[in-house]
């Protein structure tokens, strides 16, 4: 077993010991280790296995760039799947367990997939599972594909802490080019963030070894950072910069633990230094993804940050001028380095569970350890967010930045600069607009791209596993495109998204293609940079606190008479009274209503204000119906209409005076018909004319209905004759109650004589129980909306949304006058003759009566034919406990010409048989409305 | 998330407005004869313009509706105006 803690050097503090165990065994690491930089500490190099092939895999990267190490992590708060392994704090008694292997990552019995490889190229699943029926494979293939398997005891659910901010410069990166441009600007007295998503800071200082500006990097870092906080500055570590959004808005991650929810800040900052700094570039070889083969910049780093020195015998492969330090870092350790220059000829690797040698032409080195290095990818995630443009550079064979998004500015490494003295220098000119002449760098390499034909299977994406061979064949399907490759062989689309597989899976499609990889093109770079919990975004805005629900003034009163409360509509309303199942309930209460009598909480109706001197205009044009003609002290029912001609909402409109109306909309659409009574007041009429306020909150209703409702009504005391002379149907009285003002309608919703009687909210307790005190005597107890619901389909009353959807007009329920004959321009009035309005077959408002006694099911087609052509549906049905039968309600083709036709329903494989009717089914002549 | 300046609330964020119509568009004098083309325009037909754009917003907190301008491409605000027709 390879793998060596030294016993000094790097960040980890040795004197905190941190018990874990791996896939079962026994492991220790020290805090400041990630899961990765421990088991490889333990000697670990089989991580996990490929997604595809069930390759056993090893670490690969230092950080976010890693495509393996990816686990299922057991804290003592619960589980995780798919964590990556590179960039997570290790924390005591974590059991990490390896994913996509069984039963373990280093026996795979899966592994044999492998062997089976010539055959499973990309497009394979495509092309061979496509007959007879892909869903036949599809459970088979979902089984062996995919990572983490979610626990019982899963971390969710959780809130995280959301935190609005701003800034002036927020500093990306938390590297030398940050420190210094975070200084440089905090002491001009600048507003400063600077982010950094490790723990430390310091960047990439801490492998380059050596000494910085004098000082060991520890040292420097400590200095640049109290500099920063004592000018002002705030550092943000743990935190990821996610993506930059519209109007310099920009998503930062705060991760401290991996079972902890992490703190989403949105900080709008005025401008913005990236210095993200750089990532290494595979070198594409033969067998380039066998566990021990890791990127140089991983290697030196997890000895430089973690006191790791992963092998005894490494192999550098690599093109750049920084090779020589590295190899003299690692060989300081107290490894054997032997270097190889990728442009001397094909490299290859061998081993079969972990590397052994390394080979180039006749020179093979046996290794326990390939660290390689194609060049330095500045990390321009974010640049690519904010809309810059990269420029593709010959000289470092990589995207550097072109031109700067407003606002943004590129530093250090993540703008190509990978010299430390120069990186400083730019980054501290930056931040402080002093001049600055950069000088000509000293980092140089020799390009190192993928060569499409070379022999032995070469990875470009190891997390997916796409070798250059799915590459050609994407070509030679004709899949040249960046955006057709990346889905045809899933290039670039696994977690890690493709960090350090992009540039060469480009460059090997621009070689077989002859184009130049600027001509290639990249896919596009969205957000998140790292995968990030959905929680994380929703925060504290979910459930109750994203959407509440909205509560009646007596909900205390209803729960303590016993009500089953439901939503209807957005409000939580009583469905029924009493211990009764639902259904029972809701017979009973409808039929006592007819009985004797009903108390309703109608609150949600809604009660909105319409006044000034243009109000009557106003009122005249929103509605279908004419309301100018309407008298003070009465009410009328109407529609509003959409411009399509499109029922939107029905109810009634209360005249209070010469120049004030009170529009009460159905139910649990105020809102709704608010916003459409300001749309058209202020976008299109003067605004400053009439006025809209929406008191149906201010206002509670409660109303009694039946037979009784009088003399229930009568006990109130009121100052108002209830006779049905005085006090006619569709008229409305304003008076006081105790002192209280109060409003009582005549209208009915039941076909019973009813009295809405509506007082502010909050007096409404001692109202309701003033009312159900004195409906007692008579037999009228309170009813739900499920009975309510019943009685007024017995009349052929509409709920809007119900019994009708998106087309239909108000001719198509039977209210055709104003169609044919209001003066004055309303709402809608062109779109009611237009030629799919004056269609002859339009779906019109009918009733249905079946025999027998199961009710049609809502939502049943009216069929007809071989092929049951639809011509209408059922909208509304009930068992009606005043008629003894059931009832439906119904949209159907023609429907009030083909009234007492026989039709055929059919729903879920079931056939019905009804007859067309009347929509009104109880008290047809409407005789006990009046009484 | 972009910010909106609300004439009378100042710059608030995004998810509280909502967008109404493309400003600009008259509603046809619907007591004279308006024929089936003109009324389809007016309901149907969007310029969807690139660039510089004109458009009715509302913010929900406050109800108020105003005209925004705005390019569609770059996502800046250009100003605002209101629908009020008196001086303020």
């Amino acid at each position: 077993m390879s793998g060596t803690r030294l016993t000094s050097g790097g960040l980890i503090d040795r004197a905190r010991r941190i018990d874990f165990t791996f896939d079962g065994r026994a492991m220790q690491g020290y805090a400041g280790d990630t899961l990765a930089s421990a088991l490889l500490a333990n000697g670990t190099r089989i991580v996990g296995r490929s997604f595809k092939y069930h390759r056993p895999r090893g670490v690969w990267g230092g950080w976010f760039d890693e495509p393996n190490a990816i686990f299922s992590v057991k804290t003592p708060r619960g589980s995780l799947p798919n964590v990556l392994g590179t960039t997570t704090a290790l924390t005591p008694g974590m059991e990490i367990k390896s994913v996509n292997a069984w039963p373990n990552a280093r026996f795979d019995v899966k592994g044999a997939l492998d062997l089976f490889n010539p055959w499973l190229k990309a497009g394979f699943y495509y092309k061979t599972f496509m007959k007879p029926d892909w869903h036949l494979f599809e459970p088979m293939i979902r089984k062996m594909a995919g990572l983490g398997a979610l626990e019982p005891d899963l971390i969710e659910g959780y809130t995280s802490d959301q935190v609005h901010a701003t800034c002036d410069l927020l500093v990306v990166g938390g590297g030398a080019a940050g420190l210094a441009a975070a200084e440089g600007a905090a002491r001009q007295g600048k507003n400063v963030w600077l982010v950094e998503d490790h723990a430390a800071l310091g960047g990439g200082l801490y492998r380059m070894g050596g000494t910085i500006e004098g000082l060991a990097p520890a040292d420097w870092v400590t200095a640049r950072k109290a500099a920063i906080e004592n000018a002002g500055g705030r550092i943000l570590t743990h935190t990821t910069a996610f993506g930059v959004f519209d109007h310099n808005l920009y998503g930062l991650a705060q991760q401290s633990a991996l079972d902890v929810a992490p703190t989403l800040y949105r900080l709008r900052a005025k401008d913005c230094l990236l210095a993200s700094g750089a990532i290494d570039r595979p070198v594409t070889f033969a067998n380039n993804d066998l566990p021990g083969i890791m990127s140089l910049e991983a290697g030196i780093e997890y000895l430089g940050r973690y006191g790791v020195l992963f092998g005894k015998a490494i192999a550098i492969a690599a093109n750049h001028s920084q090779t020589a330090s590295a190899a003299a870092r690692l060989r300081d350790a107290g490894a054997a380095v032997s270097l190889f220059d990728p442009a001397n000829g094909d490299l290859s690797a061998t081993g079969r569970r972990r590397v052994t040698s390394l080979r180039q032409g006749g020179r093979a080195e046996a290794v326990d350890c390939v660290l390689a290095s194609a060049g330095w990818t500045p990390v321009l995630h974010l640049w690519r967010h904010a809309g810059g443009k990269l420029r593709w550079d010959d000289t470092l064979a990589t995207f550097v930045p072109a031109q700067a998004p407003k606002g943004m500015a590129a530093i250090g490494a993540a703008n190509g600069i990978f010299d430390l003295d120069q990186a400083l220098a730019e980054a501290r000119a930056c931040a402080t607009g002093e001049p600055y002449s950069p000088s000509p760098p000293r980092f140089n390499l020799t390009p190192t791209l993928p060569k499409p034909g070379a022999k032995g299977r070469q990875w470009i994406d190891f997390q997916h596993d796409v070798t250059l061979d799915d590459i050609a064949l994407a070509e030679r399907e004709n899949y040249v495109s960046v955006e057709h490759l990346k889905r045809y062989t899933t290039l670039g689309m696994a977690s890690d998204q493709g960090k350090i597989s992009n540039i060469p899976g480009l460059a090997a499609m621009a070689a077989l293609t002859g184009k130049t990889i600027p001509e290639v093109g990249t896919t596009t770079f969205r957000p998140p940079f790292v995968p990030l919990p959905l929680s994380l975004y929703h925060g504290p805005h979910s459930g109750q606190n994203f959407h509440p629900l909205k509560r009646l003034a007596l909900e205390k009163l209803h729960r303590s008479s016993g009500a089953a409360l439901g939503e209807y509509g957005g409000w939580l309303r009583p469905a029924w009274y009493g211990n009764q199942p639902g259904p029972d309930a809701a017979q009973s209460e409808a039929r006592m209503v007819r009985a004797a009598g009903g108390i309703l909480d109608a609150s949600p109706l809604g009660k909105i204000e319409v006044m000034g001197p243009d109000a009557e205009a106003f009122v005249n044009f929103v509605y279908y119906n004419t309301m100018k003609t309407l008298k003070p002290g009465a009410l009328r029912y109407g529609f509003l209409l959409t411009e399509k001609g499109v029922v939107f909402d029905d109810g009634v409109v209360f005249r209070m005076g010469p120049k004030r109306f009170v529009i009460s909309s159905s139910s649990s659409h105020a809102e709704g018909v608010t916003g459409l009574l300001e749309s058209w007041r202020q976008d299109g009429n003067d605004p400053d004319r009439v006025f809209v306020h929406d008191t149906t909150n201010h206002w509670s209703t409660v109303t009694v209905t039946g037979p009784k409702a009088r003399n229930v009504t009568r006990s109130l005391g009121l100052d108002i004759d209830l006779s049905a002379e005085a006090f006619p149907h569709m008229t409305f009285r304003e008076t006081s109650w105790n002192d209280v003002p109060l409003r009582i309608a005549r209208v009915s919703f039941t076909g019973e004589v009813s009295f809405e009687v509506s007082i502010p909210a909050s007096k409404v307790e001692a109202l309701w129980t003033a009312i159900t005190d004195a409906g007692e005597p008579f037999g009228v107890s309170p009813i739900g909306i499920e009975a309510l619901s019943i009685l007024r389909a017995e009349k052929g009353f509409i709920i809007i949304g119900k019994d009708t959807d998106g087309e239909t007009m108000p001719h198509d329920l039977g209210f055709t006058l104003p169609r044919q004959k209001k003066s004055t321009a309303f709402v809608g009035d062109r779109g009611l003759h237009t030629e799919v309005a004056n269609e002859p077959d339009r779906r019109q408002f009918v009733g249905l009566s079946v025999t027998g006694d199961a009710p049609l099911p809502t939502g049943a087609h009216l069929v007809e034919g071989a092929d049951r052509r639809s011509f209408g549906i059922v909208t509304s049905s009930y068992i009606s406990p005043n008629l003894n039968r059931p009832i439906a309600l119904g949209l159907v083709e023609r429907g009030a010409e083909r009234m007492g036709e026989t039709v055929t329903l059919f729903h879920l494989g079931k056939t019905y048989e009804a007859t067309l009717t009347s929509p009104v089914a109880f008290d047809p002549d409407g005789a006990r409305i009046h009484a | 998330m972009q910010l909106f300046p609300c004439p009378f609330c100042g710059l608030r964020s995004e998810g509280e407005f909502h967008f109404a119509a493309e400003a600009g568009k008259t509603r046809p004098v619907t007591t004279r004869d308006v024929n089936a083309e003109e009324w389809a325009a007016y309901l149907f037909d969007q310029k969807n313009e690139k660039g510089a754009t004109r458009e009715v917003w509302t913010h929900l907190p406050c109800a108020e509706m105003f005209i925004m301008s705005r390019d569609s491409v770059t996502m800046e605000v250009l100003g605002t105006q209101t629908l009020r027709k008196l001086p303020a």
